[in-house]
Protein backbone atom coordinates (compact mmCIF):
# COMPACT_ATOMS: atom_id res chain seq x y z
CA UNK A 1 0.00 0.00 0.00
CA UNK A 2 1.81 3.38 -1.03
CA UNK A 3 -0.28 5.15 1.79
CA UNK A 4 -1.40 7.90 -0.20
CA UNK A 5 -4.88 7.34 0.93
CA UNK A 6 -5.42 6.02 4.67
CA UNK A 7 -7.92 3.06 4.97
CA UNK A 8 -10.43 5.11 6.33
CA UNK A 9 -10.72 7.18 3.39
CA UNK A 10 -10.78 3.68 0.96
CA UNK A 11 -14.37 2.77 3.51
CA UNK A 12 -17.45 3.33 0.92
CA UNK A 13 -18.41 6.73 1.15
CA UNK A 14 -21.87 5.49 2.17
CA UNK A 15 -20.92 3.84 5.04
CA UNK A 16 -18.35 5.70 6.49
CA UNK A 17 -20.50 8.70 6.29
CA UNK A 18 -22.96 7.04 8.42
CA UNK A 19 -22.64 7.48 12.86
CA UNK A 20 -21.98 4.76 14.46
CA UNK A 21 -25.61 4.00 16.65
CA UNK A 22 -25.45 6.32 19.92
CA UNK A 23 -26.39 3.05 21.48
CA UNK A 24 -23.52 1.61 20.69
CA UNK A 25 -21.13 4.65 22.05
CA UNK A 26 -23.74 4.20 25.44
CA UNK A 27 -22.74 0.16 25.76
CA UNK A 28 -19.03 1.28 25.36
CA UNK A 29 -19.25 3.57 28.59
CA UNK A 30 -22.06 1.81 30.89
CA UNK A 31 -19.92 -1.64 29.83
CA UNK A 32 -16.51 -0.14 32.23
CA UNK A 33 -18.49 0.46 35.19
CA UNK A 34 -20.33 -2.52 37.58
CA UNK A 35 -23.38 -3.10 39.18
CA UNK A 36 -25.55 -1.00 36.92
CA UNK A 37 -28.95 -1.39 36.86
CA UNK A 38 -29.51 -1.29 33.09
CA UNK A 39 -32.89 0.22 31.94
CA UNK A 40 -31.00 -0.05 28.15
CA UNK A 41 -31.52 -3.30 27.34
CA UNK A 42 -34.39 -3.98 24.81
CA UNK A 43 -34.99 -7.12 24.45
CA UNK A 44 -37.06 -9.06 27.28
CA UNK A 45 -35.99 -10.77 30.35
CA UNK A 46 -38.12 -13.79 30.43
CA UNK A 47 -36.75 -16.77 29.54
CA UNK A 48 -37.67 -18.29 25.61
CA UNK A 49 -40.69 -20.81 26.70
CA UNK A 50 -38.99 -24.10 27.73
CA UNK A 51 -41.33 -25.95 25.18
CA UNK A 52 -39.58 -24.08 22.33
CA UNK A 53 -35.64 -24.56 23.81
CA UNK A 54 -36.69 -27.89 24.38
CA UNK A 55 -38.31 -28.37 21.16
CA UNK A 56 -34.96 -26.98 19.37
CA UNK A 57 -32.61 -29.67 21.43
CA UNK A 58 -34.38 -32.10 19.43
CA UNK A 59 -34.81 -30.92 16.21
CA UNK A 60 -30.48 -30.64 16.25
CA UNK A 61 -30.76 -34.54 17.36
CA UNK A 62 -33.22 -35.20 14.68
CA UNK A 63 -30.95 -33.49 12.38
CA UNK A 64 -32.25 -30.13 11.61
CA UNK A 65 -28.60 -28.98 10.10
CA UNK A 66 -28.97 -28.26 7.06
CA UNK A 67 -29.86 -25.35 4.35
CA UNK A 68 -33.36 -25.10 4.01
CA UNK A 69 -35.26 -23.49 1.30
CA UNK A 70 -34.39 -19.88 0.44
CA UNK A 71 -38.08 -19.12 1.62
CA UNK A 72 -37.67 -21.23 4.69
CA UNK A 73 -39.35 -24.20 5.64
CA UNK A 74 -42.68 -24.88 3.70
CA UNK A 75 -44.28 -25.99 6.95
CA UNK A 76 -43.18 -23.00 8.90
CA UNK A 77 -43.97 -20.31 6.25
CA UNK A 78 -48.03 -21.86 6.11
CA UNK A 79 -47.93 -21.90 10.05
CA UNK A 80 -46.78 -18.10 9.81
CA UNK A 81 -49.48 -18.00 7.10
CA UNK A 82 -52.32 -18.66 9.58
CA UNK A 83 -50.88 -16.86 12.59
CA UNK A 84 -50.81 -13.83 10.53
CA UNK A 85 -54.08 -14.27 9.40
CA UNK A 86 -55.90 -14.37 12.65
CA UNK A 87 -53.15 -11.99 14.58
CA UNK A 88 -52.84 -9.38 12.23
CA UNK A 89 -55.95 -10.02 9.34
CA UNK A 90 -54.20 -10.12 6.49
CA UNK A 91 -54.23 -13.57 4.25
CA UNK A 92 -50.62 -14.27 2.58
CA UNK A 93 -49.63 -17.47 0.17
CA UNK A 94 -47.01 -19.56 2.00
CA UNK A 95 -45.37 -20.62 -1.19
CA UNK A 96 -45.01 -17.28 -2.71
CA UNK A 97 -45.76 -14.28 -0.48
CA UNK A 98 -43.95 -15.15 3.01
CA UNK A 99 -39.73 -15.19 3.26
CA UNK A 100 -38.06 -16.13 5.95
CA UNK A 101 -35.60 -13.65 7.64
CA UNK A 102 -32.41 -13.87 10.06
CA UNK A 103 -34.63 -11.25 12.33
CA UNK A 104 -36.83 -8.22 11.33
CA UNK A 105 -33.32 -6.73 10.68
CA UNK A 106 -32.30 -8.32 7.86
CA UNK A 107 -36.51 -8.55 6.72
CA UNK A 108 -35.80 -4.50 7.23
CA UNK A 109 -32.57 -4.68 5.30
CA UNK A 110 -34.13 -7.01 2.39
CA UNK A 111 -37.26 -4.58 1.80
CA UNK A 112 -35.17 -1.62 1.02
CA UNK A 113 -33.09 -3.04 -1.33
CA UNK A 114 -35.60 -4.33 -2.74
CA UNK A 115 -37.86 -1.04 -3.25
CA UNK A 116 -34.86 1.67 -3.71
CA UNK A 117 -33.50 2.97 -6.42
CA UNK A 118 -30.35 5.55 -5.55
CA UNK A 119 -32.09 8.95 -4.53
CA UNK A 120 -35.47 7.67 -4.02
CA UNK A 121 -37.03 9.23 -0.85
CA UNK A 122 -38.20 6.87 2.51
CA UNK A 123 -40.31 8.61 4.95
CA UNK A 124 -39.70 7.57 8.61
CA UNK A 125 -40.78 8.83 11.80
CA UNK A 126 -38.16 9.83 14.36
CA UNK A 127 -37.45 9.06 17.35
CA UNK A 128 -37.47 5.31 16.13
CA UNK A 129 -35.53 1.97 16.14
CA UNK A 130 -31.74 2.89 15.86
CA UNK A 131 -31.03 1.31 12.09
CA UNK A 132 -34.05 2.66 10.26
CA UNK A 133 -31.78 5.93 8.82
CA UNK A 134 -28.49 3.81 8.59
CA UNK A 135 -30.28 1.16 6.33
CA UNK A 136 -32.19 3.52 4.02
CA UNK A 137 -28.61 4.71 3.76
CA UNK A 138 -26.80 1.95 3.02
CA UNK A 139 -29.96 0.89 0.30
CA UNK A 140 -28.59 4.40 -1.13
CA UNK A 141 -32.15 5.88 -0.42
CA UNK A 142 -32.61 9.15 1.06
CA UNK A 143 -33.89 9.02 4.68
CA UNK A 144 -36.52 11.78 5.20
CA UNK A 145 -37.07 12.02 9.15
CA UNK A 146 -40.73 13.03 9.90
CA UNK A 147 -40.67 13.95 13.56
CA UNK A 148 -43.35 12.72 16.08
CA UNK A 149 -43.99 15.06 19.30
CA UNK A 150 -44.67 14.19 23.30
CA UNK A 151 -48.08 16.25 23.05
CA UNK A 152 -49.51 13.65 20.30
CA UNK A 153 -48.41 10.92 22.52
CA UNK A 154 -45.40 10.36 19.75
CA UNK A 155 -48.27 9.03 16.75
CA UNK A 156 -47.57 9.57 13.91
CA UNK A 157 -50.89 12.15 11.80
CA UNK A 158 -51.14 12.58 8.07
CA UNK A 159 -50.54 16.52 8.57
CA UNK A 160 -46.81 15.80 9.74
CA UNK A 161 -46.31 13.62 6.79
CA UNK A 162 -47.80 15.47 4.16
CA UNK A 163 -45.50 18.36 4.88
CA UNK A 164 -42.56 16.30 4.37
CA UNK A 165 -43.78 14.28 1.44
CA UNK A 166 -42.27 15.17 -2.05
CA UNK A 167 -42.68 14.11 -5.44
CA UNK A 168 -39.54 11.65 -5.38
CA UNK A 169 -40.97 9.97 -1.91
CA UNK A 170 -41.58 6.35 -2.48
CA UNK A 171 -41.72 4.28 0.81
CA UNK A 172 -42.95 4.84 4.06
CA UNK A 173 -41.19 3.32 6.98
CA UNK A 174 -43.71 2.48 9.86
CA UNK A 175 -43.11 1.17 13.50
CA UNK A 176 -46.09 0.81 16.15
CA UNK A 177 -45.85 -0.16 18.53
CA UNK A 178 -42.75 1.86 19.05
CA UNK A 179 -39.49 1.48 19.80
CA UNK A 180 -38.13 3.50 21.61
CA UNK A 181 -41.70 6.17 22.84
CA UNK A 182 -43.93 3.27 23.36
CA UNK A 183 -46.43 4.47 20.88
CA UNK A 184 -49.25 2.33 19.60
CA UNK A 185 -51.71 3.37 16.45
CA UNK A 186 -55.28 2.29 16.61
CA UNK A 187 -57.78 1.98 13.98
CA UNK A 188 -58.64 5.77 13.20
CA UNK A 189 -55.21 6.94 13.15
CA UNK A 190 -54.12 4.43 10.79
CA UNK A 191 -56.96 4.95 8.38
CA UNK A 192 -55.80 8.52 7.97
CA UNK A 193 -52.25 7.41 6.92
CA UNK A 194 -53.67 4.84 4.88
CA UNK A 195 -55.16 7.71 2.91
CA UNK A 196 -52.13 9.52 2.62
CA UNK A 197 -50.67 6.33 1.20
CA UNK A 198 -53.22 5.97 -1.34
CA UNK A 199 -53.33 9.40 -2.14
CA UNK A 200 -49.64 9.76 -3.18
CA UNK A 201 -48.95 6.01 -4.06
CA UNK A 202 -46.63 5.29 -1.76
CA UNK A 203 -45.30 1.76 -1.11
CA UNK A 204 -44.89 1.20 3.14
CA UNK A 205 -42.90 -1.24 5.09
CA UNK A 206 -44.41 -1.70 8.21
CA UNK A 207 -42.21 -3.49 11.32
CA UNK A 208 -44.45 -4.74 13.72
CA UNK A 209 -42.25 -6.57 15.70
CA UNK A 210 -44.16 -5.42 19.16
CA UNK A 211 -47.34 -6.35 17.65
CA UNK A 212 -48.02 -8.83 20.53
CA UNK A 213 -46.97 -6.41 23.20
CA UNK A 214 -49.70 -3.87 23.55
CA UNK A 215 -51.55 -3.09 27.09
CA UNK A 216 -54.67 -1.54 26.55
CA UNK A 217 -56.03 -2.40 23.38
CA UNK A 218 -55.38 -5.36 20.61
CA UNK A 219 -52.87 -4.25 18.17
CA UNK A 220 -54.28 -2.86 14.89
CA UNK A 221 -51.84 -4.02 12.01
CA UNK A 222 -52.08 -1.67 8.89
CA UNK A 223 -52.23 -4.48 6.48
CA UNK A 224 -55.83 -5.26 7.32
CA UNK A 225 -56.90 -1.88 6.07
CA UNK A 226 -58.49 -2.08 2.51
CA UNK A 227 -56.02 -1.56 0.00
CA UNK A 228 -52.89 -1.62 2.16
CA UNK A 229 -52.05 -5.07 1.83
CA UNK A 230 -51.03 -5.19 -1.86
CA UNK A 231 -48.62 -2.11 -1.22
CA UNK A 232 -47.10 -3.11 1.96
CA UNK A 233 -44.39 -5.21 3.23
CA UNK A 234 -45.03 -6.54 6.40
CA UNK A 235 -42.28 -7.87 9.01
CA UNK A 236 -42.72 -9.50 12.04
CA UNK A 237 -40.33 -12.31 14.17
CA UNK A 238 -39.98 -13.94 17.41
CA UNK A 239 -37.75 -11.95 19.18
CA UNK A 240 -40.53 -9.73 21.37
CA UNK A 241 -43.48 -11.65 22.43
CA UNK A 242 -41.51 -15.22 22.17
CA UNK A 243 -38.54 -14.08 24.06
CA UNK A 244 -36.41 -15.31 21.16
CA UNK A 245 -33.80 -12.43 20.14
CA UNK A 246 -30.54 -14.76 20.14
CA UNK A 247 -32.30 -16.89 17.78
CA UNK A 248 -32.12 -14.49 15.21
CA UNK A 249 -35.62 -15.11 13.25
CA UNK A 250 -37.96 -12.98 11.59
CA UNK A 251 -39.95 -12.72 8.43
CA UNK A 252 -41.70 -10.80 5.85
CA UNK A 253 -44.79 -10.84 3.87
CA UNK A 254 -45.70 -9.21 0.97
CA UNK A 255 -47.05 -9.62 -2.52
CA UNK A 256 -45.50 -12.50 -4.51
CA UNK A 257 -43.36 -10.00 -7.00
CA UNK A 258 -42.15 -8.07 -3.85
CA UNK A 259 -41.43 -11.12 -1.98
CA UNK A 260 -39.98 -12.84 -4.85
CA UNK A 261 -37.59 -9.07 -5.05
CA UNK A 262 -36.17 -9.86 -1.49
CA UNK A 263 -35.97 -13.22 -1.83
CA UNK A 264 -33.15 -12.80 -4.63
CA UNK A 265 -31.35 -10.59 -2.24
CA UNK A 266 -31.63 -13.00 0.49
CA UNK A 267 -30.86 -16.49 -1.72
CA UNK A 268 -27.52 -14.26 -2.70
CA UNK A 269 -26.78 -12.91 0.90
CA UNK A 270 -28.30 -15.08 3.57
CA UNK A 271 -29.03 -18.04 1.72
CA UNK A 272 -31.41 -18.83 4.29
CA UNK A 273 -32.23 -18.23 8.18
CA UNK A 274 -30.66 -21.03 10.51
CA UNK A 275 -32.38 -24.30 10.10
CA UNK A 276 -32.75 -24.35 14.01
CA UNK A 277 -34.09 -21.75 14.30
CA UNK A 278 -36.73 -22.02 11.96
CA UNK A 279 -37.78 -25.26 13.75
CA UNK A 280 -37.44 -23.04 17.02
CA UNK A 281 -40.68 -20.75 15.52
CA UNK A 282 -42.23 -23.50 14.20
CA UNK A 283 -42.85 -24.82 17.88
CA UNK A 284 -43.23 -21.26 18.99
CA UNK A 285 -46.20 -20.82 16.70
CA UNK A 286 -47.78 -24.10 18.22
CA UNK A 287 -49.10 -21.69 21.54
CA UNK A 288 -48.57 -18.36 21.16
CA UNK A 289 -51.91 -17.83 23.62
CA UNK A 290 -50.02 -19.23 26.38
CA UNK A 291 -46.25 -18.06 26.23
CA UNK A 292 -47.26 -14.63 25.08
CA UNK A 293 -50.32 -14.18 27.53
CA UNK A 294 -48.11 -14.39 31.06
CA UNK A 295 -45.83 -12.10 29.78
CA UNK A 296 -47.76 -9.15 28.46
CA UNK A 297 -49.96 -9.64 31.63
CA UNK A 298 -46.10 -9.21 33.40
CA UNK A 299 -45.48 -6.36 30.83
CA UNK A 300 -48.51 -4.22 31.93
CA UNK A 301 -48.10 -4.27 35.50
CA UNK A 302 -44.44 -3.29 34.75
CA UNK A 303 -45.52 -0.49 32.44
CA UNK A 304 -48.02 0.84 35.22
CA UNK A 305 -45.10 0.71 37.65
CA UNK A 306 -42.78 2.77 36.36
CA UNK A 307 -45.28 5.04 34.56
CA UNK A 308 -47.02 6.02 37.50
CA UNK A 309 -43.35 6.37 39.77
CA UNK A 310 -42.27 8.88 36.49
CA UNK A 311 -45.48 10.77 36.70
CA UNK A 312 -45.05 11.00 40.53
CA UNK A 313 -41.40 12.61 39.97
CA UNK A 314 -42.48 15.06 37.69
CA UNK A 315 -41.30 13.34 34.74
CA UNK A 316 -44.40 13.64 32.54
CA UNK A 317 -44.22 10.39 30.12
CA UNK A 318 -46.92 9.87 27.27
CA UNK A 319 -48.66 6.77 28.33
CA UNK A 320 -46.59 4.09 27.07
CA UNK A 321 -49.44 1.96 25.21
CA UNK A 322 -47.02 -0.78 23.90
CA UNK A 323 -43.68 -2.71 23.31
CA UNK A 324 -41.54 -2.25 26.91
CA UNK A 325 -40.69 1.06 26.63
CA UNK A 326 -41.38 4.28 28.50
CA UNK A 327 -39.91 7.73 27.33
CA UNK A 328 -40.30 10.22 30.01
CA UNK A 329 -39.68 13.83 29.29
CA UNK A 330 -36.88 15.82 31.04
CA UNK A 331 -36.09 18.86 29.37
CA UNK A 332 -37.42 20.88 32.72
CA UNK A 333 -34.12 20.39 34.45
CA UNK A 334 -31.67 21.83 31.70
CA UNK A 335 -29.98 19.41 30.95
CA UNK A 336 -29.19 17.23 27.38
CA UNK A 337 -30.31 14.13 27.18
CA UNK A 338 -26.78 12.50 26.73
CA UNK A 339 -25.71 15.18 29.77
CA UNK A 340 -28.88 13.44 31.90
CA UNK A 341 -28.29 9.91 30.84
CA UNK A 342 -24.85 10.16 31.67
CA UNK A 343 -24.61 11.97 35.00
CA UNK A 344 -27.58 9.15 36.24
CA UNK A 345 -25.27 7.06 34.77
CA UNK A 346 -22.40 7.99 37.00
CA UNK A 347 -24.12 9.33 39.79
CA UNK A 348 -26.75 6.85 40.66
CA UNK A 349 -25.34 3.57 38.68
CA UNK A 350 -28.39 3.50 36.05
CA UNK A 351 -28.60 2.81 32.78
CA UNK A 352 -30.84 4.44 30.56
CA UNK A 353 -30.56 5.34 27.22
CA UNK A 354 -30.66 9.22 25.99
CA UNK A 355 -33.53 9.92 23.54
CA UNK A 356 -31.07 11.52 20.90
CA UNK A 357 -29.88 7.77 20.19
CA UNK A 358 -33.28 7.49 18.51
CA UNK A 359 -33.26 10.57 16.53
CA UNK A 360 -32.58 14.61 16.82
CA UNK A 361 -36.02 15.02 18.25
CA UNK A 362 -35.83 12.64 20.92
CA UNK A 363 -33.39 15.34 22.73
CA UNK A 364 -34.85 16.23 26.02
CA UNK A 365 -36.36 12.53 26.53
CA UNK A 366 -35.18 9.19 27.92
CA UNK A 367 -35.40 6.05 27.20
CA UNK A 368 -36.58 3.79 30.29
CA UNK A 369 -36.94 -0.26 28.88
CA UNK A 370 -39.34 -1.88 31.66
CA UNK A 371 -37.80 -5.28 30.37
CA UNK A 372 -36.25 -6.33 33.71
CA UNK A 373 -37.54 -7.19 37.04
CA UNK A 374 -39.66 -5.54 39.45
CA UNK A 375 -37.08 -5.14 42.45
CA UNK A 376 -34.45 -3.80 39.82
CA UNK A 377 -37.09 -1.56 38.33
CA UNK A 378 -38.07 -0.20 41.72
CA UNK A 379 -34.53 0.31 43.05
CA UNK A 380 -33.77 2.03 39.53
CA UNK A 381 -37.07 4.46 39.96
CA UNK A 382 -35.86 4.89 43.95
CA UNK A 383 -32.40 6.19 42.63
CA UNK A 384 -34.06 8.00 39.74
CA UNK A 385 -36.14 9.90 42.69
CA UNK A 386 -32.81 10.47 44.63
CA UNK A 387 -31.24 11.47 41.24
CA UNK A 388 -33.78 14.15 40.17
CA UNK A 389 -34.22 15.75 43.86
CA UNK A 390 -30.70 16.77 43.67
CA UNK A 391 -30.76 18.36 40.35
CA UNK A 392 -34.20 19.84 41.62
CA UNK A 393 -32.09 21.26 44.57
CA UNK A 394 -29.13 22.34 42.48
CA UNK A 395 -31.55 24.16 39.89
CA UNK A 396 -33.38 26.36 43.18
CA UNK A 397 -29.98 26.88 44.42
CA UNK A 398 -28.81 28.64 41.37
CA UNK A 399 -32.17 30.11 41.06
CA UNK A 400 -31.51 32.23 44.25
CA UNK B 1 -57.10 -15.21 38.32
CA UNK B 2 -57.50 -11.50 39.97
CA UNK B 3 -54.08 -9.78 39.13
CA UNK B 4 -53.69 -9.14 42.89
CA UNK B 5 -54.08 -12.85 43.95
CA UNK B 6 -51.68 -13.20 41.04
CA UNK B 7 -48.99 -10.86 41.78
CA UNK B 8 -48.79 -11.85 46.19
CA UNK B 9 -48.89 -15.24 44.85
CA UNK B 10 -45.15 -15.06 43.42
CA UNK B 11 -44.18 -12.45 45.99
CA UNK B 12 -46.62 -12.11 49.34
CA UNK B 13 -43.99 -9.36 50.47
CA UNK B 14 -44.65 -6.58 47.69
CA UNK B 15 -45.38 -3.11 49.36
CA UNK B 16 -48.71 -1.99 48.70
CA UNK B 17 -47.33 0.82 47.39
CA UNK B 18 -45.50 -1.01 44.48
CA UNK B 19 -49.15 -3.32 43.84
CA UNK B 20 -51.02 0.28 43.87
CA UNK B 21 -48.59 1.19 41.21
CA UNK B 22 -48.34 -1.93 38.99
CA UNK B 23 -52.63 -2.31 39.53
CA UNK B 24 -53.65 1.17 39.01
CA UNK B 25 -55.03 1.78 42.07
CA UNK B 26 -54.81 3.33 44.86
CA UNK B 27 -52.70 1.79 48.05
CA UNK B 28 -56.21 2.14 50.55
CA UNK B 29 -57.89 -0.07 47.74
CA UNK B 30 -55.04 -2.67 47.58
CA UNK B 31 -55.19 -3.32 51.39
CA UNK B 32 -58.88 -3.36 51.31
CA UNK B 33 -59.38 -6.03 48.94
CA UNK B 34 -56.43 -7.79 50.52
CA UNK B 35 -58.42 -7.73 53.65
CA UNK B 36 -61.43 -9.41 52.28
CA UNK B 37 -59.38 -12.34 50.72
CA UNK B 38 -58.12 -12.58 53.93
CA UNK B 39 -61.74 -12.30 55.57
CA UNK B 40 -63.37 -14.55 53.12
CA UNK B 41 -60.59 -17.43 53.27
CA UNK B 42 -59.15 -16.77 49.73
CA UNK B 43 -55.87 -15.88 51.28
CA UNK B 44 -55.17 -18.64 53.80
CA UNK B 45 -51.73 -17.44 54.81
CA UNK B 46 -47.96 -16.29 53.62
CA UNK B 47 -45.19 -18.53 54.17
CA UNK B 48 -41.35 -17.93 53.12
CA UNK B 49 -40.45 -20.81 50.23
CA UNK B 50 -37.24 -22.11 51.40
CA UNK B 51 -34.27 -24.63 50.10
CA UNK B 52 -34.47 -27.32 53.08
CA UNK B 53 -31.83 -28.94 51.36
CA UNK B 54 -29.32 -26.12 52.29
CA UNK B 55 -30.61 -25.87 55.93
CA UNK B 56 -29.20 -29.28 57.07
CA UNK B 57 -32.34 -29.63 59.11
CA UNK B 58 -32.81 -33.15 61.00
CA UNK B 59 -35.83 -34.03 59.06
CA UNK B 60 -37.52 -36.36 56.58
CA UNK B 61 -40.30 -35.99 54.37
CA UNK B 62 -41.98 -38.52 52.90
CA UNK B 63 -44.98 -38.88 50.20
CA UNK B 64 -47.72 -41.28 51.21
CA UNK B 65 -50.35 -43.07 48.88
CA UNK B 66 -53.33 -43.73 51.20
CA UNK B 67 -55.98 -45.84 49.88
CA UNK B 68 -59.25 -45.58 52.20
CA UNK B 69 -62.88 -46.38 52.24
CA UNK B 70 -65.40 -43.31 51.25
CA UNK B 71 -67.78 -43.06 54.69
CA UNK B 72 -71.47 -43.05 54.55
CA UNK B 73 -72.60 -39.34 54.65
CA UNK B 74 -69.25 -37.59 54.59
CA UNK B 75 -67.60 -39.49 51.40
CA UNK B 76 -63.84 -38.96 51.46
CA UNK B 77 -63.62 -35.62 53.05
CA UNK B 78 -64.47 -36.83 56.62
CA UNK B 79 -61.55 -39.48 56.37
CA UNK B 80 -59.00 -36.65 54.73
CA UNK B 81 -60.02 -34.08 57.10
CA UNK B 82 -59.51 -36.54 60.16
CA UNK B 83 -56.18 -37.29 58.33
CA UNK B 84 -55.30 -33.98 57.69
CA UNK B 85 -55.30 -32.55 61.22
CA UNK B 86 -52.85 -34.36 62.29
CA UNK B 87 -49.44 -31.70 62.60
CA UNK B 88 -47.17 -34.46 60.52
CA UNK B 89 -49.29 -34.04 57.21
CA UNK B 90 -48.29 -30.94 55.96
CA UNK B 91 -50.09 -31.06 52.98
CA UNK B 92 -53.21 -33.78 51.80
CA UNK B 93 -54.96 -34.28 48.45
CA UNK B 94 -57.81 -36.30 47.10
CA UNK B 95 -56.69 -37.79 43.97
CA UNK B 96 -58.08 -39.39 40.94
CA UNK B 97 -56.77 -43.18 40.19
CA UNK B 98 -54.44 -45.77 42.06
CA UNK B 99 -55.14 -44.49 45.15
CA UNK B 100 -57.48 -41.77 46.89
CA UNK B 101 -55.16 -39.52 48.98
CA UNK B 102 -51.74 -38.10 48.63
CA UNK B 103 -50.22 -36.79 51.72
CA UNK B 104 -46.68 -34.97 52.57
CA UNK B 105 -45.79 -35.97 56.27
CA UNK B 106 -42.54 -34.47 57.86
CA UNK B 107 -41.06 -36.03 60.84
CA UNK B 108 -37.49 -36.41 62.46
CA UNK B 109 -36.35 -38.95 60.60
CA UNK B 110 -37.43 -41.96 58.72
CA UNK B 111 -38.09 -44.36 62.04
CA UNK B 112 -40.74 -41.42 63.52
CA UNK B 113 -42.47 -41.42 60.06
CA UNK B 114 -42.79 -44.81 59.75
CA UNK B 115 -43.79 -44.87 63.39
CA UNK B 116 -46.77 -42.16 62.58
CA UNK B 117 -47.67 -44.64 59.51
CA UNK B 118 -48.01 -47.58 61.73
CA UNK B 119 -49.42 -45.88 64.82
CA UNK B 120 -51.08 -43.52 63.94
CA UNK B 121 -52.60 -43.35 59.77
CA UNK B 122 -52.75 -47.23 59.31
CA UNK B 123 -54.77 -48.07 62.20
CA UNK B 124 -57.22 -45.18 61.33
CA UNK B 125 -61.02 -46.68 60.48
CA UNK B 126 -61.68 -46.50 57.02
CA UNK B 127 -57.69 -46.62 55.83
CA UNK B 128 -57.29 -49.49 53.34
CA UNK B 129 -53.40 -49.32 53.18
CA UNK B 130 -50.71 -47.23 52.45
CA UNK B 131 -47.65 -47.15 50.70
CA UNK B 132 -44.58 -44.76 51.88
CA UNK B 133 -42.06 -42.54 49.70
CA UNK B 134 -39.39 -40.95 51.32
CA UNK B 135 -37.89 -37.43 49.41
CA UNK B 136 -34.11 -37.10 48.39
CA UNK B 137 -33.64 -33.89 47.31
CA UNK B 138 -35.87 -31.00 46.32
CA UNK B 139 -35.27 -29.09 43.08
CA UNK B 140 -38.53 -26.87 42.65
CA UNK B 141 -41.20 -26.08 44.98
CA UNK B 142 -44.13 -23.77 44.30
CA UNK B 143 -43.11 -22.74 40.71
CA UNK B 144 -39.65 -21.45 42.42
CA UNK B 145 -36.30 -23.57 41.28
CA UNK B 146 -34.16 -24.00 44.35
CA UNK B 147 -30.62 -23.72 41.84
CA UNK B 148 -28.99 -20.71 41.48
CA UNK B 149 -30.63 -19.51 38.11
CA UNK B 150 -27.84 -18.81 35.36
CA UNK B 151 -27.14 -15.24 35.34
CA UNK B 152 -28.43 -12.94 32.89
CA UNK B 153 -26.61 -12.88 30.02
CA UNK B 154 -27.74 -10.00 27.85
CA UNK B 155 -26.00 -6.78 26.68
CA UNK B 156 -26.62 -4.07 29.17
CA UNK B 157 -27.05 -2.07 26.62
CA UNK B 158 -29.01 -2.88 23.31
CA UNK B 159 -31.23 -1.61 20.85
Amino acid sequence: MNGSLSLRDRVARQVRDIPRSGIRDFFDIVSTMRDVISLSIGEPDFDTPWHVREYTVFALERGATHYTSNLGYLELRKALSRYVARQFGAEYNPETEILVTVGVSEALDLALRALINPGDEVLYHEPCYVSYRALVQFAHGVPVAVETRAEDGFRLTRSMLESRVTPRTKVLLLNFPNNPTGAVMDRRDLEEIADFVRRHDLLVITDEIYAELTYDAPHVSLVSLPGMRERTIFLHGFSKAWAMTGFRLGYACAPAELTEAMMKIHQYTMLCASSLSQKAALEALTRPEVDVREMVDEYRRRRNFVASALRDLGLPCPEPRGAFYAFPDIRRFGLSSQEFALRFLQEEKVAAVPGTAFGRCGEGFLRCAYATGMEQLKEAMNRLGRFVARLEKAGASRAT
Amino acid sequence: MDELLKILANNALESRETIARMLNLSVEEVEARIREYEKAGIIRGYQAILNEDRLELDKVTAVIEVKVTPQREGGFDRIAERISRFPEVRSAYLMSGAYDLLLFVEGRNLREVAAFVSEKLAPLEGVLSTATHFMLKTYKRLGVLMHPETPDERLAVSP
